[in-house]
Order: structure tokens, then sequence, then C-alpha cells
């Protein structure tokens, strides 16, 4: 085969030619390109992508969530939907870090905390001698860029040695955190924490009640999801997973590997710190039991359980911790959901490592044989 | 048993189900539903249970029926943190539908339902065993009583008796958090008053295990020590105490001396003897409706089906909670109509009868209570037991100080070095 | 590090620690000392429990986050056995010896299977951790369950200058480290097994080329570093009680402990968990409200400029 030959097969990418086999066979013949059905049609482009990137499942999750509160009753919105939407975004972060960037950072929880303690402190709470009172639209971006550069700072310690480390060290800082909140009352208030958090009246809304909340906090999530979409197919988000697989030759291709690590921590930790504001509003309070080591490990447990493969898997992890959560004591023991949160946790990293989406995908495969090579577009997430 | 009670809980969930199903919000017959929240998980677990046996016990006394209606009791258990109690509390709330809630077990966690009962106004919150004195004194809410007195109040008497016994200097050694800190002052707002000195105060982080710098630390004038430690932390405190060569006595907090410590596995009580101690309740008070719910608990649930040889103060304290929530019910007749109007003016006029004398609530539905100044004695089966020293009666929160002078207790309120 | 920078360094975190000396020494000097034995006494666990962590990883490159929990299980059990017998040298034993099992049965039933996927041991390690507390937490519920120390450990040894008197199970705390530490030395130093262990830090595929059982070195290793885990739960259950939240507490410490001093290294464990064990008792007799803080300023310091630890050649 000529370099000519080579060339094109490569740029034809590999669902497209078989490269040009010389005298003696027969080669296959190279596949058109796809036939693009709405090469014609009239409607802008946009419209057009939509079209073609979307599958049924997208439309019909979209309409699922979005017609959802309307039908549900305000405490499933509350409590399940919007807490699930909360802690998926915080374990988006970890699984961006840790699927992406292959650090686990056990110090999610910690970023979503430092947010909402500054948030607290900053603005309004049941403490007036420690909440400064500033209004929430300074308030709340300057908790969410204070808890970013902490995280970067979080990264900046924990990525200069080996991977494995970045849990221990990261764990390490998770329970420095929460020990300063617990044993400082001049700032953190201690013990008690701080409560009384509300979300502000913006437009006439009240925006914690069930169902606006329920919307802010999709809307947040939503961007989260498809900010993490975006990222890991933009340069960054290619080299990041570069460095995942193989920080050496990253190194000598010329990519700054801890610069780029540093960077995802600080992405990572914007999600965070986004949801630890919408955790601290949902809670409407913030103590040091909502960053202790239980939750530090909560949210590894709920990024492991959906998969760390694909952004969705956050969510969906979020959304089966919170339905066992509320509804394990009507069902089991209420004191063995510790129990059954571990023996689920352990099953899926002893038999499938993908979580429930990597079960789907098994499934999925096991019952479509004649689909067992799955086309490349579906399988990159 | 765990058995029985999942069975129970199914077909309690069932019937709340079809109760439910059937609507209407009041209708006379019509099964109450009571919403019991404790902490089965984490350090509180085992008072927690025993919490709700004694809400378990008011109910059965009541034979499960009030003003005619059925009590369905709902559960959910909390691990003493306030986010997940208000979320079991919302569960209650909300989902299961309660008109009554109570619960949680934990300080901190009452101040976090406090705050969620003020966003329920239909629903009447009474306390389970929270003791913080935040509660009912800053912001308290219209639709959240507690009946028990708290940890304040509890201390009420122990400052005489210690200046009774001799002690003109006390060192302090107490966890770094709320329920201590009211605790102390309690004690102190007395001792400091009739001459008493605290010159040093041990503060000891949370989960801290190692006592040895603080019994470094203690001063060699001081006559005893005030030990406002948990069971496993006390017990701990003792033993290394000893191991030191440490041997002054000891004045004990509401748990410290309390059933999970005398109770414990080793051999090391028997330096507990002599101690005293103050609280809500006393094991060995002779006082006739205490021994019939000592003996009502006893049957109830023998030791063999894991109670405690005496009813805890988790028990004592839920299972007084829970009879004002049924003496409230049975008062108005069951009558929960009008955004519970009636049932909450009854609850605030009522003067409740417990096992230890009357309870009344004062403006912010904090409990006027009792108060008992304990010793702890050896029976003559080996077994440790509190002998009631003295009975304070109509306890209230501030302490005998007015509204305005009364400051919550920290690490430095109050202070008489 | 150049001599000089490494003159610096030693000024600089030395000048306040000699400085605070001076002034501790002279104005309660009994504090000071009694603080500093505690300290000491307190490492020595630190380092017993820590040791064994080090080692695991070390070899296994397994970051083992159920080492806690062996701890608890260590202890329940030896209180247990002591119940039974009556003989607390018997339950050091079958603590250490229970431990132990635990842990080969995690390395030979779970753990091998993953040889190389290391965060996926982790997070298994993990698992394990909150099952095995769990089903502790259901066995024996959350009572306090203090072991009671022998006889002819309890009580205080009088008439120590300056001190005057000493919990004579600290002190013994303080040999158990040592000797432990000895054990560990020679096992690693002059012993077939060591030699083998040795080599399996250093590069563990001429170890397998070398013809050796590799899967039977980390076996043994596991089994190690868990029963010294299970005896650190025996000795603790005297001296700080058995009760659920102590796994992850001593979990830390090992994790601190270990970062400290340096992964893989039996030596930096000692001098980690000195440094730690310092670090606790001198802030909570001179600082209690943040004495906890400290200890994880020390680790963030040591992770700021050193973060391979401070004996960590091989990271």
């Amino acid at each position: 085969m000529s370099a000519a030959q080579w060339r094109r097969a490569m740029s034809t990418g590999l669902a497209g030619a078989a490269p040009r086999v010389p005298v003696g066979r027969t080669a296959a013949p190279s596949p058109a390109p796809a036939a693009d059905p709405f090469a014609h049609s009239d409607a802008p482009r946009w419209l057009k992508h939509l079209w073609r990137t979307l599958a049924p499942r997208h439309v019909f999750t979209a309409l699922l969530v979005l017609i959802f509160p309307f039908v549900a009753t305000p405490f499933f919105t509350f409590q399940v939907a919007s807490q699930s939407l909360v802690l998926g975004l915080i374990a988006l972060s970890l699984t961006f870090l840790a699927g992406y960037g292959g650090m686990v950072s056990l110090a999610q929880m910690t970023v979503a905390g430092i947010a909402g303690y500054t948030m607290a402190v900053l603005g309004t709470s049941s403490s007036p001698e420690i909440s400064l009172g500033w209004p929430w639209w300074v308030a709340v971006p300057a908790a969410v860029l204070l808890a970013t550069v902490c995280s970067a700072l979080i990264g900046w310690l924990s990525v200069r040695t080996e991977g494995i480390y970045t849990i221990m060290i990261t764990l390490a800082i998770g329970v420095a955190f929460y020990y300063i909140v617990l044993q400082n009352y001049s700032v953190f208030n201690g013990f008690q924490g701080l409560r009384e958090l509300k979300p502000p009246t913006v437009f006439g809304v009240q925006w914690r009640d069930p169902l606006p909340f329920y919307f802010l906090c999709l809307f947040w999530a939503g961007a989260g999801y498809f900010l993490v979409r975006y990222v890991v197919r933009a340069p960054f988000g290619i080299a990041l997973q570069g460095i995942r697989d193989n920080p050496r030759r990253m190194e000598a291709l010329g990519y700054g590997v801890v610069a780029h690590r540093v960077a995802a921590y600080a992405l990572s930790g914007l999600l965070a710190a986004v949801a630890g504001i919408l955790l601290a509003w949902y809670n409407a309070l913030m103590t040091p039991g909502s960053v202790g080591t239980g939750w530090l490990i909560n949210i590894l447990v709920i990024a492991v359980l959906g998969g760390m493969k694909h952004p969705i898997g956050a969510f969906l992890g979020a959304l089966v911790f919170v339905l066992l959560q509320t509804f394990a004591i009507d069902v089991i023991d209420r004191e063995r959901f510790n129990l059954v949160i571990g023996t689920v946790f352990l099953a899926i990293v002893l038999f499938s490592p993908d979580g429930l989406l990597g079960l789907w995908a098994k499934l999925r495969s096991r019952l479509s044989p004649t689909q067992a090579m799955t086309s490349p577009q579906r399988r990159q997430p | 048993m765990k058995l029985n009670r999942k069975v129970w809980v199914r077909s309690m969930l069932a019937a709340a189900a079809t109760a439910a199903l059937a609507g209407g919000a009041w209708a006379q017959g019509q099964p109450v539903k009571i919403g019991l929240l404790a902490t089965l998980e984490g350090p509180f677990a085992a008072g927690g249970a025993d919490g709700m046996r004694g809400a378990e016990l008011a109910v059965k006394q009541r034979g499960g029926v009030v003003a005619g209606r059925k009590i369905e009791v709902i559960k959910a258990s909390s691990d003493a943190k306030p986010d997940v109690a208000v979320n079991a509390t919302r569960k209650l709330v909300e989902q299961d539908k309660v008109e009554i809630m109570v619960g949680p077990l934990s300080g901190g966690e009452g101040i976090a339902v406090k705050d969620y009962s003020k966003t329920q106004p239909g629903v009447t919150f009474i306390n389970g065993g929270s003791g913080a004195q935040a509660t009912t004194l800053v912001n308290p809410s219209p639709n959240f009583f507690r009946f028990n007195t708290e940890g304040g109040q509890w201390m009420v008497g122990l400052g005489k008796a210690a200046m009774d016994k001799g002690y003109k200097r006390v060192m302090v050694i107490a966890e770094d958090y709320a329920f201590p800190y009211s605790q102390v002052q309690g004690f102190m707002s007395e001792y400091c008053r009739l001459g008493g000195k605290v010159p040093e105060k041990a503060w000891v982080p949370l989960g801290g295990k190692d006592y040895s710098s603080v019994i470094a630390k203690i001063p060699k004038d001081v006559d005893a020590l005030l030990v406002v430690l948990g069971g496993a932390d006390a017990v701990n405190f003792l033993t290394q105490y000893e191991n030191a060569g440490g041997d002054k006595p000891m004045l004990g907090g509401s748990i410290t001396v309390s059933q999970d410590v005398l109770n414990y596995k080793g051999k090391r009580r028997d330096s507990l003897v002599g101690t005293l101690s103050a609280g809500p309740l006393a094991d060995a008070y002779d006082g006739a409706e205490w021994k019939a719910f000592v003996d009502d608990y006893r049957k109830t649930y023998p030791v063999s089906a894991g109670g405690f040889p005496s009813p805890s103060l988790f028990a004592y304290v839920y299972y007084v909670n829970m009879k004002a929530a049924l003496d409230g019910l049975a008062a108005v007749n069951g009558d929960l109509s009008g955004g519970q109007a009636k049932y909450r003016e009854a609850l605030s006029k009522m003067v409740l009868k417990t096992p230890n004398g009357d309870v009344r609530l004062d403006a912010n539905r904090q409990a006027i209570g009792t108060t008992f100044v304990t010793e702890v004695v050896k029976d003559a089966q080996g077994n440790l037991f509190n002998k009631v020293n003295r009975k304070v009666d109509n306890v209230e929160q501030t302490l005998g100080m007015s509204a305005a002078d009364f400051k919550i207790g920290s690490r430095d309120v109050p202070a008489c070095p | 590090m150049g001599p000089r920078n490494r003159l610096l360094l030693w000024l600089l975190v030395g000048g306040p620690i000699a400085v605070f000396s001076l002034w501790a020494a002279f104005d309660n000097t009994r504090l000071y000392f009694v603080t500093l034995l505690n300290g000491l006494t307190l490492a020595s666990l630190y380092f017993i429990v820590a040791s064994g962590f080090t080692l695991v990883f070390g070899l296994m490159r397994n970051v083992n986050l159920a080492h806690g929990s062996l701890y608890l299980l260590g202890g329940y059990v030896g209180y247990v056995v002591a119940g039974i017998t009556g003989w607390w040298v018997v339950a050091l034993a079958v603590g250490f010896l229970a431990a132990a099992l635990g842990g080969l049965l995690m390395q030979v039933l779970i753990l091998r299977h993953m040889q190389g996927q290391e965060l996926r041991q982790t997070m298994v390690t993990i698992g394990l951790s909150i099952v095995i507390a769990d089903i502790l937490l259901w066995i024996f519920t959350g009572q306090v369950h203090q072991l009671e120390a022998p006889e002819w450990l309890q009580g205080p040894i009088r008439g120590i200058p300056l001190i005057n008197a000493y919990s004579a199970y600290r002190l013994s705390l303080l040999g158990f480290g040592i000797a432990i530490g000895i054990g560990l030395w020679w096992l690693l130093n002059r012993t077939r097994v060591g030699m083998m262990i040795r080599a399996g830090v250093d590069d563990r595929g001429m170890l397998a080329a070398s013809g050796i059982n590799v899967n039977r070195v980390f076996a043994i290793t596991f089994a190690l570093g868990a029963g010294l885990a299970g005896f650190g739960g025996v000795i603790g259950a005297v001296e700080l009680s058995m009760v659920p939240g102590e796994d992850t507490r001593l979990l830390l410490v090992s994790l601190i402990v270990v970062i400290v001093g340096g992964m893989g290294s039996v030596p930096g464990a000692a001098i980690g968990a000195v440094i730690l064990g310092l670090a606790e008792t001198y802030g909570l007799a001179y600082a209690p409200t943040y004495s906890v803080v400290f200890t994880f300023v020390i680790l963030i310091l040591v992770l700021a400029f050193r973060p391979r630890g401070i004996m960590g050649g091989k990271g």
C-alpha cells in the first residue's frame, strides 16, 4: 500500500474505507459516506445537527425530566429528584476527575462544603455575628470562585506523586477540613454549623419551593453535564485522557502533565462548588456532618455505582443512592443501611467495575447479538 | 424481635397506605399517624433504640388507641447528623403524611428539625430527646414542643451538692460541643453563685480518645473533676485516669454515669462508686409512678430481648414526649382539625403527669420539670445504680436568671476562675 | 537538596520547636515530660498499626483502606477471647491471628485477582471496610468495649523522678513498639522471606523472574500487615477502648504516618509515627482546640515540600 493510500485510509476513519488491497484479492468496495438525509432540507444548520445526533432515548429522557415534576408529589420532586441532581453533580465532578483524568479524589464533597460554608459566611444565616450579610449575587459567585481555587490547590498538593496517592491525600485533606469546621466557632460555628441558608427570591419566585428548586438544580446539572461532555472532546479533555493513560508519553510529547491535572481539578472543583451551593440550599444548613468521612466516601460510592465511563452514570448512581436511602427503612432494617450500600458497592466493583452503566451495556450486547461490535460513534462518550 | 418489628412496620405501612387512600385529614375513628425519629445508626445507636422502646411503651400503655383512634407509629432513623435527620423527617411528614412528629434524638438534629417545623405549620412537632438550649431559646418555632428538660436544666442542684461535699475547686473536662456547654453552664451557674471556683476547663475535641494530655494538666489543688463526656469516652477517661495514678473524686454529667456506662462490660466500674451526678431521672427513685414505669419497661422489654436493666435517659425522655403527644390527643378527643389549633393549645396549657412529677411548658414551649441529683452506689447483687441525693422541682430553662441576662453556654460562658 | 538548604530546613523546623520546648519545660516541667512520654507511647501504637499498612503498600502497591476495620476486628476478637480465657496474652495472639486470617482471605480470595489494577483494589478495600465495620457494629453494637489490662500491667508506676506516677500500661506500649520495630527489622533484614519482600519492593518483576512464588510472598505480607493491625487493635482496646469509629480514626492515622514518613518504608513509619504522636499529644496539652488540625498542617507541609514523605525514596 502506498503512502498516499495509507493517508487516505486514515483520514476517512475507521468506519470508512478499507485500504485498497493489491492484486489477487477482491478488494472490499469502500462504502460511500453515509448519505446525509438532511442534506437537502432547508432547516437551519443547528436543527440539522440536532436531528443527526439525537436518538429517541435522548428525547424521551428530556421529556421525562421536564414533565416529571408536574406529575409527581412535591416530596418526590424535592427530596428524591432534586437531591439526586445535586448529589449527581458532585459525583459528576468526581467522574470527570476519575474517569477521564484517572485521579480518584475523595475531596469533592470537601470542595462542595467549602463553597457552601463560604456562601453561608458571606451571605445570611442563622448566626448574624458570623455572617457578613452580603447580597446573594456577590456571595454566591465569590463562594464558587473560592471553592474552585481551593480545589486547584488540593489538586496541586495531590498530583505531584503517584496516582494511587491521590485517594489517600485527598481523604486526609477532606478529614482535615472536617476537623477545622468542627473545632472553629468564630468562622464556622463549630458543631452546630450555619443554618437557615435560603436561596434568594429572584423574579418573584421562591426558589426553595419544590418546583422552582427542581428546575434550578436541573438547569445546573444539565449545564455541568453538557460542559463535561464538551470538554472531554475538546483538546484539553483529550489531552487529559492521554495523561490518564500514559503520563510519561504525554510529558514527552510536550504536554505539561501537572498543569493539565491541576486544571482538571479546577474544572471539577467548579462543578462541585456549584453543587455545593445547591446542596447548602437544599439542606438549608451547613454542618460538619455534611463534609464528614461518611459523605466523602458516599460520593465515591455514587460515582462508582453509576459507572465512571460516562457522565450520565453519576446521576444514575445518585438516583439509586437517594432512593435506597429514602425508602430503605420501609423495606429493610434501616440500621443495616450501611451494610447494604457497602455490599452493593463491593458487588459493583468486583463484578461490574463500570457500574450500572456497565451492566446495562453488557445486557444490551447480550440481548442484541448482531450488534456485538458496536460502532465507534456509539461507544465513545 | 427483629422479624416481629419488620412485620409490624410493614403492616403499619400497609395500614398507613390504606388510611391514606381512604383520604380525609380528620375523621373521628380514623387512625392517627405519628412519626417517630431516633438515631438508630452511629454513636448513639444504642440510645436511639432505647428511645424508640420508651416511645412504644407510651403507645402500649394506651393499648394502641387514643380517643377512639388507632395509633400508627411510623419509624425513621438518623445518625446524629442534622441533614440526615431533616431528610428523614421530611419523608415522614411529606411522604408518609404523619400528623404528629416525635423526635429527634441529638441536639444538633433538634435545631435543624425545629427550623424545618417552621415550614410545615400543619404538623405538630414534639421533641424526642434533643437537649440543645438554642432549640427553644433562639427563634423558637410555634409548632415545636419540648416536654423534656434540656442539658442545662439537667444539672441544676449539682452545684449545691458539690459545695456541700466540700468541693471548693472543680476542674471541668468536657467534650467540645453544644450539649456539654449547656451541662457545664447548668452546673456552674449555681456553683459559681455559691462561691465555687472553676480554675480550668479542658474542652476535648469530639472523638478524641487520648486523655493523657488532659490528665497531665489537672492542677494539684482542685477538689474534684466535673466530667461531662459521653458513655464511651467517660469509660476511657476513667481508665486512663486511674492508670495515671489519679485519685480525685468525680462529678458526672447527665450522660456520663448513665446506663451505658454502668452497664459496660469491663471491671473498671468499681471506681465509679460515690460519684455525684445530676439528670432528669434516677434509677433508684422510690416514687410510686416511677417504680411502676420501670416495672412496665422491664416487663415489656426484658434484658433477654435487648432492653436495658433499667430504662435509660433516652427511653425516659422519649416516653415523656410521646405520652405528652397522646395525652394531648386525649384531651381534645382526637380532634386535629383546623390546623391542629385546639391540639396545640391543649399541649401548651397541659400539666403533664410523668413518672417523675409534673411538667409544664413555658412561653417558648419548653418544659419546666424536675431534676435529680444522684450518687453512685453498689447494690447487693454488685450492680451499680444511681441513688437519689436530692430532687429539685420546677427547674426553668433560664436556670433562675432573668431571660434578659441569660446567655447560652459556650466555651467561655459562664466563667469563674 | 544541598547541605546548606538542608541545614536551613532543620533550623526552620527545629528552631521554633526548640524555643517552645525551652519555654514549656520551664513553665511546667512535669506537664512537658509527661506529654513527651504520652506522645512517644501513642507513637508506638501508631507505629505498630502503620507499619502493617506501609508493608502492604510498599510491596504490593495496594492502599488497603480496610486497615482500620482489621484493627477493629482484631480488637473485638481479642476482647472476646480475653473474656473467655481470661488471658490477655492469649487475646493478643488470637487478635493478631484473626486479623491476619482476615487479611489473608482478602488477598487470596479477592485482591489477588485484580493484581495490577491498583485503583480497583483500593475501591474493593473501601467496600470491604464499610461491610466489615457494619458487621462488627451489628454483632457488638455501639456499646463501649474496654479490654482490661493484665494485672501485672495495671495501675501506675510510682516514684519516677519529675513525673511521679505514670501508667504502667502506657509504658508497655513503648515496649511493644520497640519490640515490633526490632522484630520487623530482623524479619526484613535477616530472614529469607524478608529478603524476598525487600526485593519485591524494589522490583517486583525481577522477583517473579527469579522463580519465586510471588503470590505466596504477597499473601504472607498481606497477612503480616493485617495481623499487625489486629495486634494494634488488641493493645488499643485497653488504652483507647473499642468503639465503632475507631477504625476510621486509626486508618487516618496510618495514612498520615505513612504519607509523612514515606510509603513502603518501615523506618519511615517509625519517624512518621513519632512526629504524629508528639504533635497530637503536645497539641492536646497546649492548644486543645486545634490540636487535630496541627497534625493535618504537618501533613500538608510534608506534601507540599516533600511529596514522597521523609524517607520515601521509591514512591
